[in-house]
């Protein structure tokens, strides 16, 4: 099961900036060289000042390996945050960012992995699993999978468009959206809540029963879990998938930051 | 290569040096592959092995028994954060060896985890006071999430290299690489040369 790395830096160029959420930025990079990657992996990206002052981090690929030329990266802005205010306020196509990767392979899913797969995410912890679910879409697998997306407002949450295509698509395919932030007493947002047209969302933070009512729904017992966002959201969604009963060895969980 | 338009610097910027590729952290994050381990005190034990031999076996209690020692040590860990200035209580290998009666092994170690984790090292690496079990973080018990009751640290080398959970260290003549070195990480890791994937 050994994976190689690439071990090399290399320079990539940014060809498209999108704001995905007022939070949330993608960015395309081609790769100066083609660099197959598995879903689920990060890239190393390394900002040099002209003094000569060196910050590196971590980002996951959002884009589908069937593609590899160039990656996608969603990267929120962190306030006070080095890296990420850079990549926000100053990063432009066109812009040229030193890159080594990919990196990691124990967060990595792939079809041939037949088992029911339940991914839990907060946030921009969406990246990884995004790259799972659309390799997922890409080859036609059609292993049941179901995702729960913890944001705080519906404008919080990321490929919300394609998400929903996929599930209104895919009968295998099952999105929970659990929104943490109570919408506006009669907002627009509240009132179709209130009148239930919301559907598949829940106005609460991810829970056991949530996500019991979730694995019923997908009609079998995931054998497989993707936890990723902040450390106290990974830790506590780990927890509860343990007291559901899923295997300590089935659960791999990446962790964005504090 | 320059990024023009960046002048980052990050807070708190370090007092002395840290290792090339790092920043400074003030908290302390957690990182782990899988859920946190829940380990009952009473059921804790560590084996040590000497080429698939058991040398020594300890509880809980009979760690504790064992002479005690303290460290004062930075971390340095290979998702690019360091944190300086960090205490520990716990026993050094060379106190468990010291306790089995066994001459300090030389080869490489491998450390194995509650939850399935491994990670190897070099033998030279925990002995001479440089690898120890700890039990002890800023004067109150290593929380679960860090890797209590009982992780390996060897502060010197990446902190994927202080498994968290230890149950077992076993002792052999060949070094074979362990959970995250399978998937590209560096088999010695030494943050001062920078040495965090296979090749670096
Ligand atoms: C394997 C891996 C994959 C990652 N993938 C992604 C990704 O796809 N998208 C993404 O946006 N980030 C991702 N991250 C996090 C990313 O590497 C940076 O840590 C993050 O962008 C913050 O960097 P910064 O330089 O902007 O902030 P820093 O200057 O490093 O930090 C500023 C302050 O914000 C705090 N902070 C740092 N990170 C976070 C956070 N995530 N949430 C809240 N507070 C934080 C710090 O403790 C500090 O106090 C990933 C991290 C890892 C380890």
């Amino acid at each position: 099961m050994s994976q190689t790395v690439t071990q090399t830096w290399q320079i990539a160029t940014v060809t498209s900036v999108h704001d995905e959420s007022s939070r949330v930025k993608l960015f395309t990079l081609e790769l100066a060289h083609i660099t197959p990657f598995r879903a689920g992996q990060h890239f190393d990206l390394r900002l040099t000042a002209p003094d000569g002052y060196q910050a590196q981090r971590s980002y996951s690929v959002t884009s589908s390996p069937d593609e590899p030329n160039s990656i996608e990266l969603a990267i929120e802005l962190i306030s006070e945050g080095e890296v990420s205010s850079y990549f926000h306020e100053a990063v432009e196509p066109g812009d040229k960012i030193e890159i080594r990767g990919p990196i990691g392979g124990h967060f990595t899913w792939s079809p041939v992995a037949a088992k029911p797969v339940v991914m839990i995410c907060g946030g921009s912890g969406i990246a990884p699993i995004m790259s799972m679910l659309r390799h997922r879409n890409s080859t036609g697998s059609d292993v049941p999978a179901l995702l729960l997306f913890s944001t705080r407002t519906v404008a919080d949450i990321l490929f919300r468009d394609e998400l929903e295509t996929m599930a209104h698509h895919d009968p295998k395919f099952h999105l929970v959206n659990a929104l943490t932030r109570i919408p506006t007493i009669g907002s627009v947002f509240a009132k179709k809540f209130e009148q239930g047209q919301i559907g598949r969302r829940e106005m609460r933070r991810i829970d056991r029963s949530m996500i019991d009512a979730a694995f019923a729904e997908l009609g079998v017992k995931p054998a497989r879990a993707y936890i990723c966002g902040g450390s106290d959201f990974v830790e506590s969604m780990a927890n509860h998938l343990l007291n559901a009963g899923m295997a300590n060895n089935s659960i791999r969980t990446e962790r964005f930051g504090p | 290569m320059i990024n023009n338009k960046f002048f980052g610097r990050r807070r708190p910027e370090p007092s002395r040096p840290i290792p090339p590729g790092q920043y400074l952290e003030d908290g302390f994050p957690v990182l782990s592959a899988g859920p946190t381990q829940r380990i009952d005190i009473a059921a804790w034990d560590f084996t040590i092995e000497i080429n698939d031999k058991t040398v020594g076996s300890w509880s809980w209690d009979s760690l504790n028994a064992l002479t005690q020692s303290d460290i004062h040590t930075d971390l340095h860990c290979v998702t690019k954060w360091s944190k300086q200035d960090t205490d520990w209580r716990g026993v050094t290998i060379d106190t468990l060896l010291a306790d089995a009666g066994v001459e300090t092994p030389t080869g490489f170690v491998m450390a194995s985890c509650d939850g399935g984790y491994t990670t190897n090292v070099p033998a030279a690496d925990v002995i001479d006071g440089k690898g120890l079990l700890v039990h002890t973080y800023d004067g109150e018990p290593l929380a679960a999430e860090h890797g209590g009751p009982v992780r390996l640290l060897i502060p010197h080398l990446y902190l994927w290299k202080s498994a968290k959970w230890i149950k077992s260290l076993k002792f052999t003549d060949q070094d074979s690489p362990g959970f995250w070195e399978r998937y590209g990480y560096h088999m010695y890791g030494d943050p001062w040369r920078e040495q965090r994937y296979t090749n670096d």
